[in-house]
């Protein structure tokens, strides 16, 4: 039988008022912003393997969302999510992870799935839902997701994946075999109450889940100073019990080691933790969204100022992992890479018209076989009003 | 045989699955040691430890998001909501979440593992939140099954088939029923196929649709409308979502009349989703309106519990308006 074994408080003789802002944590930091090392710091051993594939999957990411953004505004996406200005907290999470652990992203976190080895052709299929996407073409852009990389398919809901994120570490625990789970979510998506729910049961059962928060300053337009009051999402963790940190998510190296360190707590300890990453939307909301309706050109530039891929690149160059050229030949490569394969899935045609009542349950019921049949019927009867799927029909 | 009543059945259920499957789990509000407020998880914790039959915190969206995230990493969990009055902050969770999660993938995941276990339903004195019938709701959301048994064998023999089922299911529990069923049920595990409906008993003059504890008010209804010399037929269907249209379109051609008698509020709840499938398939069969009995379209109430059930006197006045008409 489980006891009550909550410590009872120590007793004062006078109203004690604590302060809503009394816990400061602080923000963990290696880079300066001009990608020099503090004096004296402990860097993580990053191999120079390792450092390069960060670097080139950050370089990647910025090509991907500065293409899409450009092919959402031709009319050849619907819609597109940027992650500009925050792959360093996504790419470094990812890279200290295993493999084998889950990632379960909200849908900012295009570098972690690059970085695991999503391949650009596999995120051209999924932005045009054509019949190669592994979705099958039924979510938005940007709802990417697959098993052999182990990374959960992301749904629009905010907050949904981080009770998820505590169920699925929690049969992780189960199996043994020293994995978890890292999910991601913005500053916004904290206020859900599934953010509440997935914390405090993470902490009561003591799961190997990583609840990495990405702090971007803004929820669509909502400014974090209307989004919560306090020292933002850094202290909820430590009144769930849980372990925490606040790391400066421009500065790739320090979220690493502290995404190693957080999955050192998960695994060997059972430990959930809580990550607050710093940082900032440098890009509209979504493809729908104008910032300039809500937000400062100064407040801008003060952040262009921290770029993280910026901070990253210079420390490689003064490190000689890098040279000018051969980064810039590398981003003008990713650029071919990512034009060609655009043109390619936007060949490709969208799923057939069967798929459309398979996997709503493991098989088709009934019902969804006929609905199925007449809809094909009316699709032959009125081909043209149907172009994508008629052909598949006949 | 062993005689249980509807909760034994259910424990039973639970514990030969557990024993089975070292990969199903029961959790819940005061499932664990306590066994839950019910006592349908009695004795698990003992037998599987803690790690297999546990307590939540108390946040239902938290059970369901969890039990998501459980049942996509492989596992097969099975998630008591306390009360089906208080699933409602899990309504997200179960709606965008656990019926999309197979679909939204593409298949690349699933939350098939995952039984949700709930008691539903009224005249227990229970007031708003202790007495509704939530299950219209959850049969408008493609990707859930919904299932819902009549009495102890029926609970027992459709709980082992949810579990093992490769969807998520809603199973609803009649807590009515709980203690005051009681029947022969075999102590070891057997299957009853999910949607398919049973008929409860074969009749030719007219046709009687419910389901869960509403059975057992349609065949009191039927004990008096047989003293009229009234041939009833008695379909159960089991399972609402997806339901055996089949089955009551077939015996409507026979019977050639329908009452549907039903728990919740009459507007919108399952029973409209029967009779509008009977009378597109059976339109030139029916010798007079498709009837439903239901709950009164307000708050489930206390003082006017009684008055407010679709009762078996409603079902059997239900009946003769079908017949007189």
């Amino acid at each position: 039988m489980a006891t009550q074994t909550t410590k009872q408080p120590d007793v004062v003789t006078s109203v004690e008022v604590i302060d809503g802002n009394a816990l400061r944590i602080p923000m963990f930091q290696l880079l300066d912003k001009d990608g020099t090392p503090h004096k004296d710091v402990k860097l993580p051993e990053i191999d120079k393997e390792l450092a390069l594939k960060m670097f080139s999957t950050m370089q990647f990411i910025r090509v991907l969302d500065e293409r899409m953004i450009a092919a959402q505004r031709q009319g050849r996406i619907s819609f597109y999510l940027s992650s500009l200005g925050e792959e360093a907290a996504s790419i470094g999470s990812a890279a200290a992870l295993k493999f084998e652990d889950m990632i379960m992203g909200q849908y900012r976190e295009q570098g972690s799935l690059a970085f695991r080895g999503f391949t650009v052709e596999q995120f051209m299929n999924q932005l045009f839902s054509n019949a190669k996407d592994l979705g099958k073409g039924r979510q938005m852009p940007v709802h990417y997701g697959c098993a052999d990389l182990n990374f959960m398919t992301i749904s629009s809901p905010l907050g949904t994946q981080i009770p998820q994120a505590t169920g699925y570490a929690f049969g992780q625990k189960q199996a043994g075999e020293g994995h978890c789970t890292l999910v991601y979510f913005g500053e916004g998506a904290a206020s859900e109450g599934d953010f509440h729910a997935g914390m405090n049961m993470a902490a009561v059962l003591k799961v190997p889940a990583i609840f990495f928060c990405r702090n971007n300053g803004y929820a669509i337009s909502t400014p974090i100073s209307e989004q919560l009051a306090g020292d933002g999402i850094a202290p909820r963790g430590v009144g769930y019990g849980m372990k925490t940190i606040r790391v400066d998510g421009n500065d790739i190296l320090a979220v690493y080691a502290a995404t190693q360190e957080a999955r050192r707590l998960a695994v060997e300890e059972n430990e959930p933790v809580l990550i607050e990453a710093m940082s900032y939307r440098m890009a509209g909301h979504s493809t729908s969204d104008d910032p300039t309706g809500y937000r400062t050109r100064e407040e801008e530039n003060a952040w262009r100022d921290k770029c993280p891929l910026k901070r990253f690149r210079n420390f490689l160059l003064a490190k000689g992992w890098i040279n000018e050229e051969d980064a810039d030949a590398q981003q003008q490569e990713v650029k071919e890479a990512v034009l060609a394969e655009l043109k390619k899935a936007e060949q490709v045609p969208v799923p057939h018209i069967d798929e459309i009542i398979n996997d709503v349950y493991d098989t088709p019921t009934q019902q969804l076989k006929e609905q199925l049949e007449a809809l094909k019927a009316h699709v032959r009867q009125y081909p043209d009003a149907y172009p994508k799927t008629s052909e598949g029909v006949k | 045989m062993a005689k249980m009543n509807l909760l034994q059945a259910i424990n039973s259920a639970l514990d030969l699955a557990m024993a089975k499957n070292d990969k199903v789990s029961v959790f819940g509000e005061d499932v664990g040691h306590f066994g839950g407020v019910f006592r349908a998880t009695s004795g698990l914790q003992e037998k599987y430890g803690r790690n297999r039959c546990f307590n939540t915190p108390l946040v239902e969206q938290g059970i369901i998001g969890f039990a998501n995230g459980l049942a996509s990493q492989g596992s097969l969990p099975v998630a008591e909501i306390q009360f089906g009055d208080y699933i409602f902050p899990a309504f997200d969770q179960i709606v965008n979440e656990t019926a999309k999660f197979r679909y939204r993938s593409g298949n690349e995941f699933n939350v098939g593992g995952l039984t949700i276990r709930t008691p539903y339903g009224g005249g227990i004195h229970g007031g708003h939140y202790h007495s509704q019938s939530p299950e219209a709701y959850f049969a408008h959301t493609p990707g859930l099954k919904i299932v819902i048994p009549r009495n102890p064998y029926e609970a027992k023999g459709l709980l082992l088939s949810s579990i093992f089922d490769p969807n998520p299911v809603l199973f609803m529990e009649p807590k009515r029923m709980y203690r005051a069923a009681v029947g022969e049920v075999p102590e070891e595990e057997y299957y009853i196929p999910l949607g398919k409906a049973d008929v409860v008993k074969e009749g030719s003059d007219i046709t009687l649709v419910g389901w869960g504890a509403q059975i057992e008010v349609i065949e009191k209804a039927v004990e008096l409308a047989e003293k009229d010399g009234v041939n009833c037929e008695i379909i159960d269907l089991r399972s609402i979502l997806p339901w055996d249209a089949d089955a009551v379109v077939e015996s409507v051609m026979k019977t050639g009349r329908l009452v549907i008698s039903q728990e919740a509020p009459h507007t919108g709840a399952f029973g409209s989703e029967v009779a509008a499938t009977v009378q597109e398939r059976a339109f030139l069969y029916l010798e007079s309106p498709i009837m439903r009995v239901s709950g009164l379209d307000t708050p489930y109430p206390l003082a006017h519990e009684k008055e407010y059930m679709a009762d078996h006197l409603k079902t059997y006045e239900a009946i003769k308006r079908s017949l007189n008409y």
